[in-house]
């Protein structure tokens, strides 16, 4: 840390929150500009169906489009390198078949929101409906229909790995089965997506303020759907309210109505309800497993076998396609465990429903459930406590670096150390010891979940999924002003992740100058260097690293300014309290600034010519990812009659590295966590077996609030990563990987005594209610 | 999710509403718009006209005697919580009014508006029934009583004719030695109830009221228990509970309704209940 107090390692407060706190920030939706036309979309109200006609208000030719009126508009298609991988074509107005309910038919354009919802209800047209695939195992069933009429089944994509499990299957002692599912979630940041599109004439660019992670990508995106140059392309983000992953693609309203302005040349704008969000968009999370673990006696894991399914929806999403969760499921599923044999199919099922995308924690969510039920349900086979068997399976310090059995290769940790923690913090002996039942008579219960968070993974595992577009090194530009103070501007955009105070904190601890002074500007296509944006916990590393990286070549080169003004080598001088240092000497930033800007001739001859600004990119000398981990322990009551749970206690023991702020990473975990805790209680999407979706608003899809969650109790500990720009690793999403592994296991042992056992989320009163029921007809 | 469109009167007095009501039949009134607003938002709610009877002063009269209290319709959940308004039941009404989704929407909603709204799941429907309150309703043809227990006839169903309001609520007032248990299964804080048991008994008065609530339809009051808990007290009562609700034709009650419905008699019987 800085002797200012601001570098790596402070709690300094959010330079954001200033304008967030008092309301004052600038969202999409706060945008104003003469001349505005709102858009709405007529969205289908069935889910497979061929559209026989289609007509327009009379009147209203030119306010309502359909998928013809769009020329020279391609349909969004993801490639992927995957073998085997098939591609759909998603339009940003349905062509002649409809494939989810929600999806957009007709754009509607008027003065006002509501005057372009009144359009929509006047658009008249005829569907022919067609079988709908409301399920994975449906989509798979012989003989269902088919979502996409050239291919040969409705599978996006196969995968199998297998090192070989034959032996270990034959001779293991203990064996076993379980079944499991993770429901459809919707994904809820407080902003849902949005756009606002229009013509500057002065740059001849269309500009776009988009509710983006990827303001770079969606700039490529929309030049190759739209067919004209980058260069005629400007994507400026406002503040973004949270993104998720739902904010990283590129969407086919995005495309329409940038075509819109960028045809008609006004500006045009769509700003995605809560309904649109629940029914259309932001679908992720739902999977199906069938384990097989074989273990020792001792509960020992020999070997893994599994199946997923994932409902992956109607069309492969931009750019990170259909098959990213998959991957990441067969990949991640051994989690943090040393584990010799391992078999794994995942099939990407296409069905009737919106398109899946990339959640935080992205596939890690579903597996950490999986794998930390399965090490519970061994523990109970085996008669030991679930802790101690899961502390004999993690990867052992003494083993980092360690290559797992999918070739993930973790860098640094000490993850059965984390587990003790958490258990001791948890209070599981106390527990243990305590009775089985609180005053009101509900069960008591405790349950782990530990996992690995692959974190700013780049080049080579996103060019092996084959995607279209591979992130390489992320660039920043740091510049010192005239006055003394530094700009700092990153292409990754703001989502909420409070990255204008932490790149502020390293450019401080690389240049001193004070951390008042430094301002942060992120995403706009036009001011900012490239970055592919802002996901897979990679923005602390990456724009980190290159902020850090450019700040160093600035700090450099105010030194040799600063030498020669004071007749010192550039190794004398320090930075130290917001000054220039060398001996009893000192000078003040502006000093430097001013010489370089207004008194050339103090300059030293050979003076870099780069000035003091400077742009530089990074990307970790490995590149496979760098792995933060954490054990979450949690403690519920379970009320058996009504089948409520409440959370009274949890624990998150985490380490990401360095943490630059640890006020920021705290926020980041619970944060997390809390949407953790919808996963694992609250949240979920059912359809029905037309497709049709059954939550529709906030009443039927429920969120947790602030009563519904407990006070997450986070323990740091800073195991630095060996590969990385001042050992840090990502904390974006493993906030949310952990809580249903650990809340259900916390289920499962209050159960004991009633011998029931819960395998599918979110465990709602209704579930737990069943498996109570179920356990008792067993026992009958 | 924008109203389609409609007009807005604001109503200047209960007469001008009737009449407005009276004159087109498409017609809704807007008291604090906690359920209408959401529903005008969805369009599934499309009213040519609105009528807003929010800051209508006779629907916040207050008129008590020894026996009785009678409050308006558009006093709201808050001000009810609050102890704004006098409490007439020993701590149930500001207990209940506590309990209703969000402070923000207490704020604005108000006790006429939930009843007329008429959702099954609404604390008040219950409350009413189980303090045996009566609805005063106003038309064209004038006012007229309406007993709580028969003012629900269905799901979003009153009795409730087609130019008629709620005006107010008419409470009998419960003895200081009244005790009550009101407890509702949520899924959450601030979500319409999946189950509500609410009790009362007043030794004094010689009142005892059992009423199970949130079941889809309008509350069961449950006489056997009440009877029983007059008789043999709360946890004697409790034991009719499951056998009570089973009796009933129609559409059993969950489980877990016979759960609220204990809880509440448990907390009837507690002293802490009486608070």
């Amino acid at each position: 840390m800085t002797p200012d107090g601001f570098g790596i390692g402070a709690r300094a407060p959010r330079k954001e929150d200033a304008r967030h706190l008092r309301g004052r920030g600038c969202f999409v939706s706060d945008i104003h500009m003469a001349g505005l036309q709102d858009v709405a979309f007529l969205r289908s109200p069935v889910a497979h169906a061929r559209i026989l006609t289609r007509s327009k208000p009379t009147g209203y030719e030119t306010s309502v489009l359909f998928r013809d009126d769009l020329v020279g508009v391609a349909p969004i298609v993801t490639r992927s390198a995957m073998p085997g991988y098939k591609l759909s074509e998603f339009h940003p107005l349905v062509a002649d078949r409809v494939r989810f309910v929600g999806e957009p038919v007709a754009m509607c354009v008027a003065a006002t929101r509501a005057a372009a919802e009144d359009l929509t209800e006047l658009v008249e047209v005829d569907y022919a409906e067609l079988p709908a695939i409301a399920s994975s195992a449906a989509g798979r069933a012989p003989g269902a229909a088919r979502l996409h009429e050239h291919w040969g089944d409705n599978l996006f994509l196969e995968t199998s790995f297998d090192s070989g499990i034959d032996a270990v299957a034959a001779t293991a002692p203990v064996r076993v089965d379980l079944t499991l599912s993770c429901a459809r979630q919707v994904m809820h940041p407080m902003e849902g997506r949005g756009l606002l599109a229009w013509w500057d004439y002065r740059a001849s660019q269309l500009v776009v303020h988009a509710s983006t992670q990827v303001p770079h990508l969606i700039r490529a995106g929309l030049a190759e759907m739209l067919n004209v140059p980058q260069a005629a392309i400007r994507v400026a983000p406002p503040d973004i309210g949270g993104g998720f992953g739902y904010k990283c693609l590129l969407q086919p309203e995005d495309v329409a109505v940038a075509w819109l302005a960028l045809t008609r040349k006004t500006p045009f704008r769509w700003i995605e309800d809560r309904r649109e969000h629940l029914v259309a968009g932001a679908n992720a999370r739902q999977h199906n497993y069938k384990v097989t673990a074989y273990a020792d006696r001792r509960g020992r894991l020999l070997g893994l076998d599994a199946e997923i399914l994932v409902d992956t929806g109607a069309y492969s999403v931009w750019p990170f396609t259909a098959c990213l969760e998959a991957a990441q499921a067969g990949g991640n599923l051994p989690g943090p465990y040393d584990l010799a044999a391992y078999r794994c199919k995942t099939y990407s099922v296409a069905t009737n429903k919106p398109p899946f995308a990339p959640y935080r924690g992205v596939a890690r969510p579903g597996v950490c459930f999986a794998i930390e039920l399965t090490i519970d349900a061994i523990a109970r086979a085996v008669g030991r406590e679930a802790w101690e068997v899961r502390a004999e399976n993690l990867v052992p310090a003494a083993a980092m670096p360690y290559t797992n059995i999918t070739g993930k290769q973790y860098d640094s940790g000490d993850y059965p150390a984390s587990l003790l923690t958490a258990k001791d913090l948890i209070g599981l002996d106390a527990h243990r010891v305590g009775p089985a039942r609180d005053a009101q008579g509900r069960y008591l219960g405790i349950g782990f979940a530990t996992y690995t968070e692959q974190t700013a993974h780049g080049t080579k595992v996103f060019a092996a999924w084959g995607l279209p577009l591979v992130p390489g090194f992320d660039q920043a530009f740091v510049k010192l002003t005239p006055d003394g103070a530094l700009e700092v501007k990153a292409g990754i955009p703001g989502i909420g992740q409070g990255l204008e105070t932490t790149l502020a904190q390293i450019a401080n601890e690389m240049t001193g100058v004070p951390f008042d002074t430094i301002r942060v500007t992120l995403g706009d296509t036009a001011t900012t260097p490239f970055s592919t944006g802002a996901y897979a916990s990679r923005g602390i590393v990456m724009s980190g690293g290159a902020v850090s990286r450019a700040a160093a070549v600035v700090a450099e080169r105010i030194k040799a300014i600063a030498a020669h003004l004071l007749q010192v080598r550039p190794a004398d001088v320090t930075f130290r309290d917001g000054r220039i240092h060398a001996g009893a000497a000192s000078l003040t930033y502006a000093d430097v600034a001013h010489a370089w800007y207004a008194r050339p001739e103090q300059l030293p001859d050979h003076v870099d010519t780069g000035g003091l600004e400077v742009t530089e990119g990074y990307k970790p000398a490995v590149d496979t990812g760098l792995f933060s981990y954490a054990t979450h322990a949690a403690r519920v009551a379970v009320d058996a009659e009504t089948g409520q749970v409440e959370i009274l206690d949890y624990v998150i023991v985490e380490d990401c590295g360095r943490m630059v702020n640890p006020m920021i990473v705290e926020g980041q975990a619970c944060g997390g966590a809390a949407q953790g805790v919808g996963t694992a209680l609250f949240e979920e999407c059912p359809y029905n077996d037309d497709a049709q979706p059954l939550a529709s608003t906030l009443m039927d899809y429920l969120l947790p609030g602030p009563t519904e969650l407990p006070s997450f109790r986070v323990h740091h500990t800073e195991t630095l990563s060996p590969h990385s720009a001042h050992g840090i690793k990502g904390v974006g999403e493993g906030g949310a990987i952990a809580p249903a592994g650990a809340i259900v296991n916390a289920i499962n042992d209050a159960l004991v005594p009633l011998g029931a056992t819960l395998r599918d989320i979110p465990a709602n009163p209704d579930r737990v209610l069943a498996a109570i029921a179920a356990a008792g007809r067993a026992a009958a | 999710m924008k109203p389609a469109a409609f007009t807005y009167t604001r109503a200047a007095a209960v007469a001008h509403a009737i009449e407005l009501l009276a004159a087109e039949p498409d017609a809704r009134l807007l008291a604090g718009g906690q359920s209408l607003g959401p529903m005008l938002n969805l369009r599934l709610a499309r009213p040519a006209r609105l009528i807003d009877i929010k800051r209508t002063a006779d629907l916040r009269m207050l008129a008590a005697d020894s026996r009785h209290l009678r409050f308006g319709a558009c006093w709201t959940h808050a001000e009810i919580e609050d102890g704004t308004i006098e409490d007439p039941t020993n701590g149930l009404l500001p207990h209940v009014a506590r309990g209703i989704a969000y402070r923000a929407v207490r704020n604005r909603g108000t006790v006429g508006g939930s009843l007329a709204h008429a959702d099954p799941a609404a604390d008040w429907l219950t409350t009413m029934a189980v303090l045996n309150a009566t609805i005063i309703v106003q038309g064209a043809n004038g006012a007229r009583s309406c007993l709580a227990t028969a003012f629900l006839q269905g799901p979003f169903a009153t009795a409730l004719g087609p130019a008629e309001l709620i005006t107010a609520i008419d409470l009998p007032r419960l003895s200081a030695a009244a005790r009550w248990g009101y407890h509702k299964v949520c899924r959450k804080t601030g979500e319409f109830a999946r189950a509500i048991g609410a009790a009362v008994l007043d030794e004094p008065t010689g009142l005892a009221r059992v009423v199970c609530g949130a079941t889809g339809g309008a509350p069961i009051e449950l006489p056997r228990t009440a009877a029983r808990l007059a008789e043999a007290g709360a946890t004697a009562a409790a034991e009719l509970v499951a056998d009570e609700l089973a009796g009933l034709r129609g559409a059993a009650p969950s489980q877990v309704h016979a759960v609220a419905v204990r809880r509440a008699l448990a907390q009837l019987a507690t002293p802490a209940g009486a608070a």
